[in-house]
């Protein structure tokens, strides 16, 4: 064993700043999955709205790069 | 940090790839250094520079192949800025154009097998972000005067939320250009440390006993991969593109 207990802190902080990943995840997942909903009740009006749904979901993924963030902040700057 | 993972196996650390270099021999990155960084952006400004000045040079009536591309990327972008900010943000197309070829070109270009990914250092694209943060400001400013602050004041909710809603419209507006940046820089710095990572994975288990079934599996994995970060290559332009034009509706029109 070597190394000393703030490293061994910075790791799992790393670690569990993977979770905001899932976070993300579902909130893309959600933003996707009722923008299909909605496309296939009115498929006509679909195709104008496809920059919302890029909008929304690089609203949405934005908050697990933040998360992807703390982990490189922790493991390169800590 | 990189040399306690070599010993352990990988045969190269995935964050490598990312390291500035010095061009020419070895020493220390300068303030006037010509780095790997600077090889790369001027190879991204050539080809843009080609791609416009050898599509548009013929003007034929029935477009080639490489003025179709220049004409479709210039109409994909104008019909966008037009569609998204509004007929009277067409003024500011130049720079928007300009801010979307530069991704899109060093995004597809640091796909290149030993290329550098520009965009994925967190200094040029804060650069990007700023310019956009600070263009968004003050066009807001001199169009609109002090009725650029009613942005923060949402005139459509009851009276007792506002003050809420504008600390949290002014946090959100300070916010735009770190999640501007970071988006971009996160997405093209997350996929290619995937990439490299099944790299290394590769060859590590050839030489182990299990590795004739779990080399050609990370190959598959590496392939898959490079199909999906050609497509966040172009979609991450996209982003950054459709916000910018989102940021500048906001100036041009502040009010909700």
């Amino acid at each position: 064993m070597e190394g000393d207990i703030v490293q061994m802190g910075a790791y799992i902080g790393a670690g569990l700043a993977c979770m905001g990943m899932g976070g993300a995840a579902m909130g893309v997942g959600n933003v996707a999955g009722n923008f299909l909903a909605g496309a296939l009740r009115n498929p006509s009006a679909a195709a104008g709205q496809t920059a919302t749904l890029f909008i929304g979901i690089a609203f949405a993924e934005a908050l697990g790069i933040f998360s992807f963030l703390v982990a490189l902040l922790l493991m390169f700057a800590v | 940090m990189a040399t306690e993972e070599h010993s352990e196996g990988l045969v190269f650390h995935p964050m490598d790839q990312f390291i500035v270099k010095p061009l020419f021999g070895e020493g220390a990155v300068g303030m006037m250094t010509p780095t790997n960084v600077t090889l790369w952006m001027a190879l991204t400004v050539l080809a843009i520079a080609a791609l416009f000045v050898f599509g548009t040079r013929g003007r034929a009536i029935v477009p080639s192949r490489m003025q179709s591309v220049a004409e479709l990327a210039y109409g994909f972008i104008h019909k966008m800025v037009e569609d998204v900010a509004g007929k009277d943000a067409l003024k500011f197309f130049p720079y928007i154009f300009t801010v979307f070829c530069f991704i899109v070109f060093s995004n597809f270009l640091g796909l290149l097998p030993k290329a550098f990914t520009t965009t994925s250092h967190i200094a040029v694209t804060a650069i990007l972000a700023m310019a956009v943060f600070l263009t968004v400001t003050i066009v807001g400013f001199v169009k609109n005067g002090a009725g650029f602050l009613s942005l923060f004041w949402v005139s459509s909710a009851p009276l007792p939320l506002r003050p809420v809603l504008a600390l949290i419209e002014v946090i959100s507006y300070f916010v735009r250009p770190v999640s501007h940046s970071i988006r971009l820089a996160g997405n093209m710095m997350a996929g290619h440390a995937v990439i490299k990572v099944f790299a290394a994975f590769a060859p590590l288990v050839l030489m182990s006993g299990i590795g004739l079934a779990v080399t050609p599996l990370s190959i598959i994995a590496i392939t898959a991969m490079y199909g999906l970060e050609i497509l966040v290559a172009f979609i991450q332009a996209y982003v950054f593109t459709i916000l910018t034009c989102v940021y500048l509706k906001d100036a041009l029109h502040p009010h909700h």
